[in-house]
């Protein structure tokens, strides 16, 4: 708060203009509000929202690149309905988002409650923690997708040169299976330093007074972080595992840049399975059906982590930035 | 798991002795052994985990092709000889250099065009307190929650309905969609930790709203500013899914997407070529991230305890 008491004390001259009728436009507030708020309307209206409405248009419809469709009702749906692929990419995403959602915040509460402890270097640990989560998913995945590669993969070098575990090097994204758990491998690695960084903020607010009042009262180690962490720490955990859901659900970059939803289609999620339809395929209609058939599930899972987690208000009051 | 290792843990002890076990012993014993493993050996291995893909990605790039493919005859976690060829091949022989640029100027212009727009908008929110400002927030908060792969099939055809497909000003223009949220809600926390009486005062000594912005409030939140627009810098350099769909010549693509698509050719990967160009896709924002850590740190905590 130094920068207030400076802004404070330093007087600052206002110059009484001539009440021009610009002055005057200016400091009359409904028009001002709605000048501070029509590019950000602007730009999410004709960007967001009308896209969205769009979308659904679309999905209505047999839109194919360069050619106008018309309204063909629910059939993208219905085909949809008995299309094989179409369903594992849902089951997939289903199972993506959950093993990986599971994983991030086991781990990711884990390295947060290590986090904060006294350790030396704590400041450099947490920044360098925050890397796979800095640098652009596309390229981290890259790099991945170098460390499953069939023939020169470090960890099949490891396993089977250096432990001697397996006489073959693995086929990581050769078959369904194992294709898929590289890939939540791959998610849950990007996604610990989000949730370990949020909820170590979280718990940095939790006032120790209230483990010593424990420890004095004699509560285990487990006890204390089952009745004081966890419960302060659910509002924090909501908004992230809401967050973190949705991103997962509809994540496309990791996917299509390590499998691009093969071997065969099995690796597909909706989102990579949509845009192969659409824009390769060009199909724009089918497309959209799938994408839109995204939303219930993203509204399912937001209502479900928001409201199923996180009923409590967050209780730091209002300064707690 | 430590109790296994140590049976005379102070969690057993306490179960025997109820509650006579006192603070000072319980502490001493927490500095032994026991935190080396309970701490360190897993954080150490967070840590490993987490940057392994980096070294390797590192170690690649500046690996000689023979090296490379040979873990028999070279230790494959050294470089027995480093080699910039692979970098060379990119700046020199691709049009790496381009990406990079427009990358640059994409991320540069989509920050400005989104920073700006969150400021009047998280002032007006915040500050100028007109009725319905707390629906417009929570809207603004919903607008985060759509994400872009459920609109890029859309967008795509509205871009192609502007004449702006192929148009680097395509993806300035889409970005702010999931940028201007974010930095509006960063921001509304920032304006809300500046005491409303400045202001007032400001108002009262005849300034009008307008200079009460420009010359209070804003200088005021310069680190919720840089927090803003160094995140949305980030955002944009990683945004994939946009660049990927609306840009379509090779000389216009943003680095992730130029590197998937146009480094990736034919069955036999460049591995060399592939990590050189990742790790320099990497390198501007990994050094923005090295000045402003605490920044990105504040404004991620921040924007989810919101």
């Amino acid at each position: 708060m130094d920068a207030t008491v400076e802004v404070a004390t330093r007087r600052i001259r206002f110059e009484r203009q001539p009440d021009g009728w610009v002055t005057r436009l200016f400091d009359y507030k409904p028009f001002l509000v709605f000048l501070c708020l029509l590019p950000t309307i602007g730009l999410l209206v004709v960007f967001l929202t009308y896209p969205l409405g769009l979308g659904i248009w679309l999905s209505l419809t047999d839109t194919t690149i360069g050619q106008p469709g018309h309204f063909i009702g629910l059939d993208n749906f219905r085909d949809l309905m008995d299309d094989p692929v179409f369903w594992m990419s849902v089951t997939n995403t289903i199972f993506y988002t959950v093993v990986a959602t599971i994983g991030k915040f086991a781990l990711g509460l884990w390295l947060a409650l290590l986090l904060n402890h006294h350790i030396p270097w704590k400041a450099f640990i947490r920044a360098i923690v925050l890397l796979p989560w800095i640098v652009p998913t596309v390229l981290s995945a890259i790099a991945w997708w170098w460390i499953y590669s069939p023939q020169f993969s470090i960890v099949s070098y490891i396993v089977v040169d250096v432990l001697h575990l397996r006489s073959t090097y693995i086929n990581f994204l050769g078959t369904p299976w194992p294709a898929r758990w590289s890939l939540i491998v791959a998610n849950i690695w990007r996604g610990i330093p989000f949730v370990a960084i949020t909820l170590l903020a979280g718990l940095q607010t939790i006032s120790p007074s209230l483990y010593e009042a424990a420890l004095l009262d004699g509560a285990t180690g487990w006890q204390r972080f089952r009745r004081i962490t966890v419960p302060l720490l659910m509002p924090i955990l909501a908004v992230a595992l809401t967050l973190s859901v949705l991103f997962t659900f509809s994540d496309f970059q990791l996917v299509y840049a390590i499998t691009r939803g093969g071997p065969f289609n099995t690796t597909h999620l909706m989102a990579t399975l949509a845009f192969q339809r659409a824009i390769p395929g060009a199909q724009l209609g089918e497309g959209a059906a799938i994408a839109v058939s995204m939303i219930p599930f993203l509204i399912f899972a937001t209502l479900l982590c928001f409201f199923g987690v996180g009923r409590r208000k967050w209780q730091q009051g209002e300064a707690n930035d | 798991m430590t109790e296994a290792f140590l049976p005379d843990s102070p969690l057993e002890v306490e179960a025997v002795a109820g509650r006579s076990i006192d603070v000072p012993e319980r502490l001493s014993w927490d500095s032994g052994l026991r935190r080396t493993v309970t701490v360190y050996i897993p954080l150490a291995l967070f840590v490993i985990i987490l940057l392994f893909p980096f070294y390797w990605m590192g170690i690649t790039a500046f690996k000689p092709d023979y090296e490379m493919y040979d873990y028999k005859k070279y230790n494959p976690f050294w470089i027995h000889s480093p080699t910039l060829h692979n970098i060379e091949v990119l700046l020199f022989q691709t049009e790496y250099p381009r990406w990079l640029m427009t990358t640059m100027g994409i991320a540069v212009a989509a920050t400005f065009l989104s920073v700006t727009s969150s400021v009047l908008a998280a002032y007006a929110i915040e500050r100028l307190r007109f009725r319905g400002a707390q629906h417009f927030g929570l809207a603004i908060y919903l607008a985060y929650l759509v994400p872009p792969s459920i609109l890029f099939i859309p967008l795509a055809t509205l871009i192609y309905q502007f004449g702006l497909f192929d148009n680097p000003v395509a993806l300035i223009l889409t970005y702010p969609t999931f940028l201007i949220p974010f930095c509006t809600w960063l921001l509304i926390g920032y304006f809300k930790s500046i005491p409303y009486e400045l202001e007032e005062c400001a108002l009262i000594d005849g300034a009008s709203r307008l200079q009460i912005l420009r010359r209070i409030t804003l200088p005021l939140a310069v680190p919720g500013l840089i927090s803003a627009g160094i995140f949305a810098f980030t955002l944009s350099w990683n945004e994939f899914i946009y660049a990927l769909a609306f840009i379509q010549s090779t000389d216009k693509k943003t680095v992730p997407v130029a590197i998937l698509t146009e480094l990736v050719t034919g069955d036999v990967y460049q591995w060399g070529s592939l990590m050189a160009g990742s790790l320099l896709g990497s390198v501007p924002v990994a050094l923005i991230y090295s000045f402003f850590v605490e920044y990105y740190v504040s404004s991620m905590t921040g924007a989810v305890k919101e």
